[in-house]
């Protein structure tokens, strides 16, 4: 922590301070169980988190009655047209999968890295992952012109009329990507959580929820054996989740870059996505993780230092995003493509151009404000950066999907796009459901994974002899 | 029941049962009622014997059953039955329709193979000759009759879209007095009663009103009625009439006649005001746009011909013009007058009252002219006045035209009349109260007559009025009689095409609501009130036709033919007398209004006609509404913006409508399409637009003066669908500039151009090195597939051909079973048609020149919406064709994305209609309709493809009965895609591009032929021929400046226009 002396001293002549430290002092393993735990195991369910469940319940209405009159009528009901074919529903499910990403970065890569400043994240970010994921795997499903007939043609089952799907397709590949990437990263999240349930099955008053946790964390008893299974089993999944998080985005991109669409048809969108992926899946962590530490008392565990690690990552992203933009449009005109040149020149002059320079903003003037270390160490102005990325990096997929269509090849053929209501409330209904599911995993599961910041603790001897070796 | 199970089971036990017969327990309850009557069924079942009874009245077999265990077969059988029957009661019921196969089957019918019909579609401007395909006795599809000289195959939309109206829902079903249910024997028997009365008097209060009458028998029915009442009288009036040129051959040749072009001989054409080439309205626009369009087509030695426009509004003939001037139509008269003079020996500067510009533009023209005498055309506007037509003709005779490229003849109507006079005269006589009888044959003159005559008020001075119509419509309301009418398909009659050529009407179908047709109507007035249409129609060409032998083999071949030979009118010989007619004109400063009979619903009467309002209007492209049409200058000094209402009154009376801004219309000037504004149409046309003829009085029959325009405050949106025209903050700077989209169709290469001297230099110039480039074939990483064999279907368009039309619109339309949308889909942009007519402005948008590209699927060899479909609904075949299906598509839009073409289309919601029953015949049999989530597209007509396959595989096996190496290949012509079919010009060529002597390959062969978007390696099958166009760089050309290459100078816009989109770029 920082001392009152030093700030007063102009920045120049301040020395550098070191990181805050990942957990706040005076913590034992008892005390780290107990108070993690607590959230989870009390009977009195905080008066807030119900009103939050019933306001976000109430939004996942919306989203049911939007599908249902979705269904009803068509996707017709939306503001999709010729020649913008994919409207929110595209947008939004690249926007989720995005903000799928940082779970799996921080579980995986980070832990493959021996970050070890992300175990006190990790296991909410996995499931605001999990919940993502699923809010973005609603919408290629439900944005086809004929739902029930997608899932069964574009699964191939081994079927005798031997008609199987396209397979040069982009939206194949999607098929496969998401749906393994959502496989992998449930398996990943469920067996971190393994030791974190069997210490709630051997706290839990209840034989309801003895049972229920009993069940759920499959026997486990901590023996030297479990352990070591358990950690083989834990970096595995983390080496294979690991080219999942480059993966999935890259395939996200390739609807876009395999296109003969200008604007669309990019080399650069496979890192430039993923890149921004990850910008947007910091940002939500931060999103949730902010207001969360305060709510629950947790700001032990989730510090100073985690806030500001993840704002580093989004300062760094951000600048790759922004190198993307910058190169897509010398691309454009460096390649003399006439199409090419329009495209960008409409983009950004067009008659969609502020979504444009809405995006420029949020995406890359505001960010820029992380350089300084005192924004870096206000938990509400990063809230109020994360809020912004987030925004930024659905306008990034807004004019990436829309403008580039509304004024493609054929000038006869332009048009525009005008989202309805119905798009609106398909948005919103999964926002509603995303918090619905993060609010009940926060009652129901740990939020931060036990085991592993007891390990973080100086008592810890894997901890103590990090110290001693450190990479 | 309260029956204890006990007791039952002790009745059955009951050794004794006493016997009950049916007869008692009907004697039981014959005496009960209600409460009782069920009390007694209840005592009923507790007597001893009912269970006996019950058993007895089973069906034979459960008792047998029961009896006899030992018969397994029909225990079996039994079994077998009721599983039978299980599994049909699982099944949703059908209804009960009664599945008869033919007991004698036509002659010639093979069910699934379509036969077709030669009839006409009668028409004002004259008769559309037919070909009507029909399916099992419905007819399905329209298409010209190739042996008639009038179509040679071709035809506009208004024949393409009638067959819709045959199937119209809204069509009247049922003939009616005073709102109350009535039947033809009803009104026979009320005119016979008239008749008697009338006798007395010579029938002096009876009136006949019809529409342009254009067929030989029902004139000479009427005239035989008048003839039995000598003081009846008989009007025309069609709101579209032809009277000013009427007027001007009156007085110029003291008769009736009417001028014949010959545009295949003209090099130069003079067009004043004159719509010649976009449809219907104007008489012999298919024979007349296929002549002018053969002098463009340059693929032979004949020289190209030029076209000069001067007219009031835009339409394709200026568009396509090779030297075009704006000019408000009240001028056009002094315009002619000044030309007239020059061509006399007269000098411009002579001419008063014209810019310089313009007396320029008058040099150029007469000396053009003066340099072809004899090869040139001045052809007048039906809508300009008398005068127009009287100094066009001067002008014709002056340049020694007449006889050469312009001929006179008879009119196409039997009795050629000055309509309006005589709506006057009936109106007068109705008020007078001296019209006893007044029978409107079709027509609606409540909603079309001149607004001053206020015809309905007339009608309820009138005893009895008599109204045929096919449809419940304003006049109906005012009249006491509505007989329900027979449309064109359902009825025999006879019609004359603008030459006078006759052919027979041929009934496809019986009448689908007993409707009756005029000759039916008007028999009844006759001495014979009996005879039928057939009747009539043979009994007039037995002693009217012209062909030596039999009548009756004669009349079969006429309808097979579709032709009565030798009914031309003849030529006259007529030389135009008189000076030079007084120009009045009218105050520059004035705005004037210009009605305009509709591009798509012509005056109103195809309404109710869903594919006819969802048609783009040629240049305007707009659907669903008419608007006030004007300038970007006069809307701008007027402080309009696109989409504003304003309220216009013409003669103190008023009309609100919206403004539309269009490209090159004269300043002062506003454009009024007719036909619209209508409360009773139909559910389809009911609330759209806004009714021009409620400012059209007989005063202003064509041309008035505004007194006043002004804004309301309230707008309306219009739906465009191609968005070009916009006026407001930022529309301004897009007009300052060019047309961003004209720019940019040429900066893609989309468009390709050149002037004629530069074609004759470079024929090769499509393929100059500015354009884009195609990629080699060989620039892949697969392996190309082998096009080279079996057949490979091809098209090619000559954009030098297209008049925009839309021809080739609804024939696809109809052809495909493409769905109606509705305005509010259109106007966000979901219209479902296979086809459009793209246009492209280019050059100062004053007076701009336009481009018109047909834009269907291109059948890319490389198509884009191939790889990317997940489930493969979008293939190839390996004759070239992408191809759709239905059944696996499962709407992911993406192929729609990566069209760079834009021609795919969805069905966003359900377009399709599954439910209207009278729909249901239209459709065509072979192509699928289209359910809600899915993508379509044009399939180069796949099902016509397969139809000449079958046929020719059929006769290959014949062959080979005979010679065992017989083929029979499918043969050039035998394809004929539905918009190939339907296009006046044959713009557009579809065939087998492997065999060298295809018509398609030849087209494609020409060195103009270049294919769109072709540098991002589609290799479309679809290719476009270039245009070459033709000014006089003497008067300096509206797309560039004299001197310049059309190839390469031509202006772009580099900058996108901050707003291109008047709907507007929210989300």
């Amino acid at each position: 922590m920082a001392t009152k002396g030093l700030t007063d001293l102009p920045p120049s002549q301040r020395p550098y301070l070191a990181d805050p430290p990942v957990i706040a002092p005076g913590h034992t393993f008892a005390s780290v169980t107990e108070k993690i735990m607590r959230t989870v195991l009390t009977g009195r369910t905080p008066l807030g988190w119900i009103g939050g469940v019933l306001i976000a319940f109430g939004i996942v209405n919306i989203l049911m009655v939007a599908f249902g009159y979705l269904f009803w009528k068509g996707v017709g009901i939306w503001g999709i047209t010729v020649p913008v074919g994919w409207g929110f529903a595209i947008v939004n499910f690249v926007w989720w999968i995005g903000i799928g990403h940082a779970g799996t970065l921080i579980s995986a890569i980070l832990l493959l890295l021996k970050q070890s400043w992300r175990t006190s994240i990790n296991r909410a970010a996995e499931a605001m992952t999990l919940f993502a994921v699923m809010c973005a795997g609603m919408f290629p499903l439900v944005h086809t012109g004929r739902p029930w007939l997608a899932v069964y043609w574009l699964f191939p089952l081994p079927l005798t009329m031997g008609v199987w799907p396209q397979f040069r397709s982009p939206l194949i590949w999607d098929v496969f990507a998401v749906s393994t990437y959502f496989t992998v990263s449930l398996l990943f999240w469920f067996t971190g959580l393994i030791p974190d349930l069997a210490t709630l099955r051997d706290h839990a008053k209840y034989r309801i929820t003895k049972m229920i946790y009993g069940v759920l964390a499959m026997g486990w008893r901590g023996s030297a054996r479990h352990w070591a299974r358990y950690e083989t089993a834990y970096l595995l999944l983390a080496g294979l989740s690991t080219p999942l998080v480059l993966s999935v985005h890259t395939v996200v991109s390739w609807d876009f870059a395999v296109s003969v669409i200008p604007g669309w048809h990019t080399t650069i969108f496979p890192p430039y996505f993923v890149a921004g992926a990850i910008y947007s899946g910091f940002a939500m962590v931060l999103t949730l993780m902010i207001p969360i530490r305060a709510a629950y008392g947790m700001k032990d565990f989730i510090t100073m230092r985690h806030l500001q690690n993840m704002a580093k990552v989004m300062l760094a992203t951000g600048l790759i995003v922004a190198y993307g933009y910058f190169m897509e449009a010398f691309m454009a005109w460096y390649s003399g493509n006439r199409f090419e040149l329009y495209t960008f020149k409409n983009r950004a002059f067009g008659p969609m151009g502020y979504f444009y320079w809405m995006l420029i903003t949020c995406n890359i003037a505001l960010p820029q404000l992380l350089w300084l270390r005192g924004f870096r160490n206000s938990p509400v102005l990063l809230w109020m950066m994360s809020i912004v990325v987030n925004m930024g990096m659905w306008l990034e997929r807004f004019v990436i999907v829309v403008t580039s269509l509304h004024r493609d090849f054929l000038p006869s053929s332009w048009g525009t796009y005008k989202a309805t209501r119905w798009d609106y409330a398909v948005y919103i209904g999964t926002l509603g459901f995303f918090t619905m599911m993060f609010l009940l995993f926060i009652r129901v599961l740990p939020m931060i994974s036990i085991f592993e910041v007891r390990a973080l603790l100086p008592q810890s001897r894997i901890n103590s002899l990090a110290q001693e070796n450190p990479q | 029941m309260e029956n204890h199970p006990d007791e039952l089971v002790q009745i059955k036990a009951s050794p004794q049962k006493p016997k009950l017969t049916l007869q008692e327990v009907r004697e039981r309850l014959s005496t009960a009622s209600g409460k009782k009557y069920w009390r007694s069924l209840e005592e009923l079942v507790d007597e001893p014997g009912f269970e006996e009874l019950l058993e007895n009245e089973f069906p034979a077999g459960a008792a047998e059953y029961e009896n006899d265990g030992v018969s397994r077969r029909n225990f079996l059988k039994l079994m077998g039955a009721s599983m039978a029957l299980a599994g049909m009661t699982a099944c949703t019921r059908q209804p009960d329709e009664p599945i008869v196969p033919y007991v004698k089957q036509p002659e010639e019918l093979i069910p699934g193979i379509p036969k077709f019909f030669a009839t006409t579609m009668p028409f004002p401007t004259g008769a559309i000759p037919l070909l009507v395909k029909s399916n099992e006795f419905r007819p399905t599809k329209i298409e010209g009759n190739p042996q008639h000289p009038a179509s040679h195959g071709a035809t506009d939309v208004f024949a393409q879209a009638s067959i819709l109206d045959l199937y119209d829902p809204d069509r009247s079903q049922a003939s009616s007095f005073r709102s109350e249910h009535r039947n033809w024997g009803d009104f026979h028997t009320a005119i016979d009663q008239y008749k008697v009365k009338a006798a007395a008097s010579g029938g002096a209060g009876l009136r006949f009103l019809s529409e342009t009458v254009i067929s030989p028998t029902l004139a000479s029915q009427i005239q035989a009625v008048l003839k039995k009442f000598p003081a009846a009288k008989w009007y025309q009036w069609d709101a579209v009439n032809r009277d000013a040129a009427r007027t001007a051959s009156q007085t110029l040749f003291g008769q009736y006649a009417e001028p014949i072009y010959k545009f295949e001989a003209a090099n130069v054409v003079l067009s004043l005001d004159a719509d010649f080439l976009s449809g219907a309205h104007f008489p012999g626009f298919l024979r007349y746009s296929r002549d002018f369009i053969s002098r463009r087509k340059l693929t032979t030695d004949a020289p190209m011909n030029r076209l000069y426009v001067v007219e009031s509004f835009s339409t394709t003939t200026g568009a396509l013009s090779d030297n075009r001037w704006p000019m408000r139509a009240s001028d056009i008269v002094p315009f002619a007058a000044a030309l007239a003079g020059m061509l006399g020996g007269g000098s411009a500067a002579g001419a008063q009252g014209f810019t310089a510009e313009e007396q320029k533009f008058l040099e150029a023209l007469a000396k053009d002219l003066k340099a072809n005498t004899g090869a040139s055309i001045v052809v007048a506007g039906d809508q300009q006045p008398p005068e127009l037509h009287m100094l066009a003709a001067q002008i014709n005779q002056a340049l020694g035209n007449i006889g050469k490229t312009v001929v006179y003849s008879d009119p196409v109507e039997l009795v050629p009349t000055d309509q309006a006079a005589g709506l006057q005269q009936l109106v007068a006589d109705m008020n007078a109260g001296k019209v006893d009888m007044l029978v409107i044959l079709e027509g609606n003159p409540v909603y079309t007559a001149p607004v001053d005559l206020s015809f309905e008020a007339a009608m309820g001075k009138v005893a009895t009025n008599v109204h045929l119509s096919c449809y419940r419509n304003e006049t109906t309301r005012f009249s006491q009689w509505h007989i329900h009418g027979a449309h064109y398909l359902e009825t025999w009659s006879d019609a004359r095409a603008y030459d006078g050529t006759c052919s027979v009407v041929q009934p496809l179908i019986a009448p689908l609501y007993g409707g009756r047709s005029a000759h039916e109507l008007v028999a009844l007035f006759s001495d014979n009130p009996d005879v039928t249409p057939y009747e009539a129609l043979t009994t007039y060409w037995r002693q009217n036709g012209k062909a030596s032998g039999d009548f009756d083999s004669n009349f079969r071949k006429w309808l097979h033919d579709g032709i009565i030979p030798n009914t031309a009118s003849p030529v006259k010989t007529l030389s135009p007398r008189g000076g030079a007619p007084a120009a009045n004109p009218l105050d520059k400063n004035a705005i004037e209004v210009v009605f305009r009979s509709d591009p798509t619903i012509y005056d109103g009467r195809y309404n109710n006609n869903g594919w006819l309002q969802e048609c783009p209007k040629p240049v305007l492209r707009l659907e669903w509404d008419n608007a006030a049409m004007m300038s970007l200058d006069t809307a701008a000094s007027k402080g309009f913006n696109q989409e504003d209402i304003v309220r216009i009154t013409v003669d103190g009376r008023t009309l609100e409508a919206p403004v539309m801004v269009v490209y090159g219309m004269p300043n002062n000037s506003i454009t009024l399409h007719l036909g619209y504004g209508r409360d009773f149409a139909g559910r389809v046309g009911n609330g759209s637009g806004f009714n021009a003829y409620a400012v059209r009085s007989s005063k202003t029959p064509w041309i008035g003066t505004v007194e006043k325009i002004e804004k309301t405050g309230d707008s309306y949106k219009l739906a465009v669908v191609q968005n070009f025209t916009l006026i407001d903050a930022h529309g301004k700077k897009e007009y300052e500039s060019r047309s961003v989209q004209g720019s940019e169709a040429l900066r893609r290469d989309l468009i390709r151009v050149a002037s004629y001297e530069e074609f004759k230099k470079n024929p090769h110039f499509a393929h100059d090195e500015q354009f884009l480039e195609d990629p080699k074939p060989a620039e892949t990483m697969y392996p190309p597939y082998d096009y080279s064999k079996g057949y490979q279907w091809g098209m090619a368009i000559d954009m030098n051909s297209c008049v925009g039309c839309n021809a080739c619109v609804i024939a696809c339309q109809a052809e495909n079973n493409s769905p109606v949308v509705g305005k509010e889909q259109v106007k966000i942009g979901r219209d479902m048609k296979w086809l459009r007519i793209d246009a492209y402005f280019t050059g100062d948008l004053h007076n701009p020149r336009a481009f018109f590209q047909p834009m269907l699927c291109q059948h890319c060899e490389n198509a884009p919406c191939e790889p990317v479909c997940p489930v493969g609904a979008t293939t190839h075949t390996p004759e070239g064709i992408n191809m759709m299906v239905y059944n696996r598509c499962v709407g992911t839009r993406y192929c729609l994305n990566n069209c760079p073409y834009k021609v795919r289309r969805f069905n966003f919601l359900l377009f399709s209609d599954f439910e209207t029953p009278s729909l249901k015949p239209l459709r065509n049999p072979d192509v699928t309709v289209r359910s809600r989530g899915v993508m379509e597209k044009c399939t180069f007509c796949i099902q016509r493809i397969n139809a000449a396959r079958i046929q020719a595989e059929v006769e290959e096996a014949h062959l080979q009965q005979s010679d065992p190496n017989a083929t029979r290949v499918i043969r050039e012509g035998e394809v004929v895609t539905a918009c190939q079919q339907a296009c006046p010009t044959e713009a557009i060529v579809f065939g087998n591009i492997n065999d060298p002597n295809s018509r398609v390959s030849k087209t494609k062969a020409q060195p103009r032929n270049y294919g769109a978007l072709t540098d991002i390696n589609t290799r479309p099958r679809l290719t476009y021929i270039a245009n070459v166009v033709n000014p006089n760089m003497e008067i300096g050309d509206r797309t560039g400046a004299p001197g310049k290459s059309y190839i390469t100078d031509l202006p772009t816009a580099a900058t996108p226009a901050s707003a291109g989109d008047p709907r507007g770029a929210e989300s």
